[in-house]
């Protein structure tokens, strides 16, 4: 794509989770957009930003946007390099990760997440991928940040299977549930940002990308999606940050 | 010491129809060819276990050789979904696939309990999400602060296959780079297999190399090349055209068993080894 042409929505999603990073010390992602945001991040906002990958990479420094969560260079550039089992109980479930990068193909209005089947667990109308590390990524971190499209499929009133928990059933949920971490603070789609109100945990739009209307966001949102009164408009990408993903996504 | 014998041989002697078997390694050091000739010479009715079941495990399942599957994340990693596991557990092809799913942490965790001969072992996880009315885990209280926590099985397959970059003649092995569970596995295993790119002299150390002393192994057999797609990190590089490629080709029955036939039931290596 060239230098000059106007950024797209995904890219704008992109550009907006990395700037979430700006001041986080430690960040864990999965593959796609996140493992993008993430590495943009690094190069843009936050060069002191350490990357830790599922698989055991701990302050990986990919050049390129790894494939797979275990491609060969987040192993040869991190600080650290630890098995599966470490992982979880030495690093992700006591906490020492500031920020979770998630995906879901469902999210709802407590921003519970389900990555497991689509339609009966018995019965699948589409088996998708599993939990993987989710649950506890989500219960432990001390964030979680959702990418996901923003669409009625994904954004439903009731999750098909709840894989991974976000707020829960409401206000009090994840202390009940004995949860270390704040759970999910932004979901971050291609129309703008959800964030759950601090008294009801309910997602609300609180930010509208350039380019995307508030009635846009509520048509692809399975419910009756609340603005928040102090909606903004998502600065727009500074020439660096769109340049920056440009040539990242080239390399 | 390792018995040190041939791919082929090895499978044979330690694979068995019914077992419960292992084949590890997390995106890196993955065992495909271990996995090819458990294909080649027939095995049926296995239980599978693999925290991600990835293109092998796509590739058992599509070909027949799984009676249950054991797995926390079935997906082609930054790709998409895995066809054939999907196929069998929407439709039945080539036949039913019984399932038992974990998160990571708790599959993690099932294998290393294994590897320390206990019978579970215990972690925060599962809670609040609908895992826990579907699989095997069970609230367990501290018995020292009151706390609530979970435990799961310990996970203690009939056998374990990991790949290694080096064994030396003994069968002592050494791998580097993302270690996984593969350790693990192997420990919590009844028998093993390693596959490894090369048997070598002597063991060089390496840096972050995890070595393996051959006396814990049952059998080391060499298959260079036997990771691809997946990769030996600093011998050979992941093959991520493969794993895109994979997503297109194996959508469809006919082509995906024409390939199979191909490349692994005709294969050079069917003959060779």
């Amino acid at each position: 794509m060239s230098v000059e042409a106007p950024a797209t929505a995904g890219e704008i999603q992109t550009i907006v989770a990395a700037r979430r990073l700006r001041h986080t010390r430690t960040v864990f992602i999965g593959v796609g957009r996140p493992s993008t945001a993430a590495i943009l991040a690094r190069m843009v906002h936050n060069p002191d930003l350490v990357l830790v990958y599922e698989s055991g990479t701990i302050g990986a420094k990919p050049f390129h946007v790894p494939l797979s969560i275990g491609d060969g260079e987040l192993a040869q550039t991190a600080d650290s390099v630890v098995s599966v089992p470490e992982m979880f109980n030495y690093w992700i479930g006591p906490g020492r990760i500031d920020v979770a990068f998630l995906g879901a193909a469902q999210i709802d209005i407590h921003a519970n997440l389900n990555s497991t089947v689509i339609g009966d667990y018995d019965h699948p109308k589409t088996r998708l991928p599993g939990a993987g590390g989710a649950p506890e990524i989500a219960a432990s971190c001390g964030e979680v940040i959702v990418i996901a499209p923003h669409a009625r499929r994904t954004f439903v009133e009731k999750l098909d299977f709840c894989t991974t928990v976000g707020h829960g059933d409401g206000p009090g949920a994840r202390e009940r549930l004995g949860f270390r971490g704040k759970g999910p603070t932004a979901v971050i789609t291609d129309l703008g940002v959800l964030e759950p109100d601090p008294s009801t945990k309910e997602l609300v739009l609180t930010q509208i990308h350039p380019g995307a209307t508030v009635e846009q966001a509520r048509e692809q949102t399975g419910w009756e999606l609340k603005i928040s009164d102090s909606l903004t408009t998502t600065e727009p990408p500074t020439a660096e940050e769109l340049a920056g993903l440009r040539e990242l996504l080239d390399r | 010491m390792a018995d040190v014998m041939s791919l082929s041989d090895a499978v044979e002697s330690l694979v068995t129809d019914g077992d419960s078997v292992a084949l590890e390694g997390f995106t890196h050091l993955i065992p495909f060819e271990a996995g090819h000739e458990i294909i080649r010479q027939g095995r049926r009715e296995l239980e599978l276990i693999r925290m991600t079941p990835d293109l092998l495990y796509d590739q058992m399942i599509g070909m027949g050789v799984a009676r249950r599957l054991v797995f926390s994340y079935g997906g082609n990693p930054g790709v998409g979904g895995l066809h054939r596991f999907r196929d069998a557990i929407e439709h039945g092809w080539p036949r039913p696939v019984e399932i038992e799913e974990h998160s990571h942490a708790g599959m993690a965790n099932r294998y290393a309990a294994g590897a320390a001969d206990l019978p579970c072992a215990i972690m925060r996880g599962y809670v609040g999400t609908d895992l826990v009315a579907h699989t095997t885990v069970a609230p367990i209280t501290c018995p020292f602060t009151g706390e609530r926590l979970m435990a799961v099985p310990a996970l203690r397959p009939d056998v374990a296959i990991v790949h290694a970059q080096e064994a030396d003649r003994n069968g002592n092995v050494q791998l580097w780079g993302i270690p996984g569970v593969q350790k693990e596995a192997l420990l919590a295993a009844q028998r093993s297999l390693v596959t490894v790119e090369r048997i070598v002299d002597e063991l060089e150390p390496r840096p972050g190399g995890i070595t393996i002393p051959g006396w814990v192994i049952g059998v080391v057999a060499e298959a260079p090349g036997g990771s691809r797609p997946s990769y030996s990190l600093g011998i050979t590089d992941r093959d991520n055209d493969f794993y895109k490629f994979w997503d297109k080709m194996s959508r469809d029955r006919d082509e995906f068993t024409e390939w199979m036939t191909a490349n692994v039931l005709q294969s050079d290596h069917a003959t060779a080894t």
